[in-house]
């Protein structure tokens, strides 16, 4: 492109300025002429830049949302239509009579549940509960941690979620109090953890998501939930992060819902 | 740069407007479709899980 506006049969084409303009060919104004053109080319290019930046904001806070959301409303269509099918339960029954519960992770990037907080009924409900820790995943609701308890078993069970982009699911994390419930469908189940308390960690804080947080190696007797999502908001220096235990769990059969989906 | 651009299209300027147009909405989509998904997850912005590897993993 900028091999254009030099010499054409002693006129300058100066691009960016108009169109073609005529200059005397022998005066002292080529060499600032070819300043200014290389000049105008240098702004031209950063102007396109700062352009492309502001469509990255854009992409970033609106066209992630909406591929996002799009994403989770057909995982969790899916989820449902595959569960009155009957499939996507752990196989059998307990000695009680009641469904088995899915023990053993799925393959990464299954959805296997569904996750509600009541006290964010606007964009966690229904979300799906995906396998994995990726981009990919959390961009498809909440994202299991490999490695870490199912949903209502012994140990830790741990899930991320965006705060911001791609849905920002969790956007509003700090509304949360200990206290507030976070429900967790699985095709057979209905888990309600409560929150009780939250910290700021570093990104590096992997300990968080231990099966007993702050005991390394320490086998769990009991089942509690991690919640991490990124801090500040519009920021990812830090991670947010809640801690619960499972308060009670019921079968999903004949439309019972947890009293606690309620609010 | 973009002088250029103008003087090298074809027509009157109502086609060179509908031409830059089209130019600038294809420019829009391979930057969305493309190249900003490619560079989004190299970007620090957007990351909300813990790790323990030398490179958070992501979240946000």
């Amino acid at each position: 492109m900028g091999c254009e506006g030099y010499r054409v049969s002693g006129r300058r084409r100066v691009p960016g300025y108009g169109g073609e303009v005529t200059f005397p060919t022998a005066s002292p104004a080529p060499r600032r002429q070819r300043l200014a053109f290389v000049v105008g080319v240098v702004g031209e290019i950063l102007i396109t830049l700062g352009v492309v930046v502001l469509l990255f904001l854009g992409y970033q806070i609106w066209w992630t949302d909406v591929v996002s959301n799009r994403l989770a409303g057909q995982l969790a269509g899916q989820l449902t239509t595959e569960w009155s099918d009957g499939r996507g339960g752990a196989p059998g029954f307990g000695p009680n009579g009641l469904p088995a519960e899915l023990t053993v992770a799925p393959t990464d990037n299954t959805a296997f549940g569904l996750v509600y907080i009541p006290k964010l009924r606007s964009k966690v409900w229904g979300l799906p509960l995906v396998q994995g820790d990726t981009l990919t995943q959390l961009a498809e609701g909440m994202a299991h941690y490999p490695g870490t308890a199912m949903p209502g078993q012994v140990g830790n069970f741990a899930m991320a979620g965006h705060r911001m982009t791609h849905g920002a699911r969790l956007s509003n994390v700090d509304h949360l109090v200990a206290g507030d419930y976070v429900v967790v469908r699985t095709k057979d189940w209905w888990y309600v953890y409560v929150l009780d308390r939250h910290t700021i960690v570093s990104p590096y804080d992997w300990w968080v998501v231990d099966p007993v947080p702050g005991k390394p190696g320490a086998k769990p007797t009991q089942a509690i939930m991690t919640m991490t999502t990124c801090n500040p908001r519009w920021q990812a220096i830090e991670r947010w992060v809640w801690w619960g235990h499972l308060k009670n769990k019921l079968p999903a059969r004949g439309g019972l819902q947890p009293a606690e989906l309620a609010g | 740069m973009y002088g250029w651009l103008w003087r090298r299209l074809p027509g009157p300027t109502l086609l060179r407007i509908g031409l830059l147009a089209v130019g600038a909405f294809a420019v829009v989509a391979v930057l969305f479709l493309v190249v900003f998904p490619w560079a989004e997850p190299r970007l620090p912005f957007n990351h909300v899980t813990v790790s323990t590897s030398s490179s958070p993993s992501p979240g946000g």
